[in-house]
């Protein structure tokens, strides 16, 4: 299994019937296929749409109905559209149940940077700063490392997205979740040891004495 | 309301003016009058959207188009024009949360003096901002935006004004006609009044100064 299945399956497991959900772009939009069977997610597209379904077949795409990225999507039975004003009324009022977003760093303090890298990469925050101060619950899906780099880190050195810290981390290596200030190893991924999680990873990790192995 | 030509319509437009535009990376964007404002070569212009699209798409061209000098949106990252002109000078480009730009311009056009947003508290959004501590949590005090020109794409108007929008083509659309001096409007259909019901109407017919016709 590569490291995006593995991120994108274990993620879809916090999903419970019913919830609405906002997936970021990246890893987070492959959570929705890994949604276990019978459980019925309202998925919302900040452009305007909850029950966002599958891209459709070629040649069958509404130019009126689209993801955030623009792109062609479908819209379930029971989807709903609205204005931009409402769609981020219901993320920063706290009615989006879970968002995942994607990752630049992850700190001690469990605050994510996830939207600039100064001088290189600054294409505006987009909507991740409301989803990231404003859902619910604020699952980060990213790659435990990059080029050899740390990315879970002391202190973020890249700019915040949200003073609020996030709820859980989900890599390809581990599962760990912000828990009394400090950042908290939860699980590791299959195959993966404790002592590989701790050698990827700058900042403390708090380790119980049992670290159960993620059920993806 | 008034009827006009797309010609027309785009004449009363001047260099530096102010637009609110429609449209979420082009879908909804109001397509035949971002083509005229780069026929009569407007120059200068002020663009408050969502983004500013691809090269080639809705807003896009305007900026490829040497349009524009400023642009007030949310995302610019799949534009990679827009990047290098920011970077290079060529054009000013402020980014703001999509939350906090949507509550701004609905706050121009509802009348009221800014809003309170805990977005971008803590980050650096919050520079050279009021911070006001309501409840013991923290708010950003965000200004009210609205323009000279609205540039609006509905789906259907019927003849007296009144708008429909489809799908994810409404996004910014109702709110923008709301917080212009001027709304120019472009429908897909132009329907006789009372096919649009009462309670299907988006933007109510008063707030449209112009609709373009169909060619």
């Amino acid at each position: 299994m590569d490291a995006q299945t593995v991120i994108a399956r274990r993620i879809a497991l916090e999903l419970r019937d019913g919830m609405l959900v906002n997936l970021g772009i990246g890893i987070p939009t492959l959570v929705a296929n890994y949604v276990p069977p019978g459980v019925h997610i309202f998925f919302q597209s900040e452009n305007g749409l909850i029950g966002t379904g599958p891209i459709p077949e070629e040649a069958m795409a509404q130019p009126r109905l689209t993801d955030a990225g623009g792109r062609p999507v479908t819209a379930i039975p029971g989807a709903c559209t609205f204005d931009s004003a409402m769609s981020f009324g219901l993320i920063r009022g706290g009615h989006v149940d879970v968002t995942v977003l994607g990752g630049l760093q992850v700190d001690a303090r469990g605050l994510l940077a996830n939207w600039m890298i100064p001088g290189k990469m600054v294409p505006g925050m987009g909507g991740a700063m409301d989803l990231a101060t404003g859902a619910k619950t604020v699952v980060v899906a990213m790659q435990h490392s990059a080029r050899g780099k740390a990315k879970i880190v002391e202190r973020c050195t890249l700019p915040l997205t949200s003073a609020r810290p996030i709820d859980l981390l989900v890599t390809e290596l581990a599962v760990i979740a912000p828990v009394d200030g400090r950042l908290r190893l939860l699980e590791t991924a299959p195959g993966v040891t404790v002592e590989q999680v701790l050698a990827a990873t700058e900042a403390d990790l708090v380790v119980p004495s049992q670290v159960p192995q993620m059920q993806i | 309301m008034q009827t006009t030509s797309l010609e027309n319509a785009v004449a009363l437009i001047p260099d530096g003016a102010s637009l609110m535009i429609g449209g979420f990376m082009g879908v909804g964007t109001p397509e035949r009058l971002v083509d005229e404002l780069l026929r009569q070569g407007k120059r200068e212009l002020t663009v408050i959207a969502n983004d500013s699209a691809m090269p080639g798409i809705g807003i896009g061209k305007l900026v490829s188009g040497k349009a524009v000098r400023k642009v007030i949106a949310s995302h610019i990252g799949l534009n990679p024009e827009t990047q290098k002109k920011m970077i290079s000078g060529e054009i000013q480009v402020d980014l703001i949360p999509q939350g906090t730009l949507i509550e701004r311009i609905r706050a121009g056009g509802y009348g009221l003096g800014g809003i309170l947003t805990p977005t971008g508290v803590g980050t650096v959004v919050e520079e050279g901002k009021r911070k006001i501590e309501v409840d013991g949590r923290d708010y950003l005090l965000e200004l009210p935006l609205r323009a000279d020109f609205a540039l609006v794409q509905a789906f259907l108007a019927d003849y007296l004004g009144n708008l429909t929008y489809v799908l994810t083509a409404r996004n910014f659309n109702p709110v923008i006609a709301m917080a212009a001096t001027t709304v120019i409007v472009d429908a897909e259909h132009v329907v006789p009044v009372g096919m649009i019901s009462p309670d299907h109407v988006m933007t109510p017919a008063p707030l449209v100064d112009y609709l373009v016709a169909r060619a």
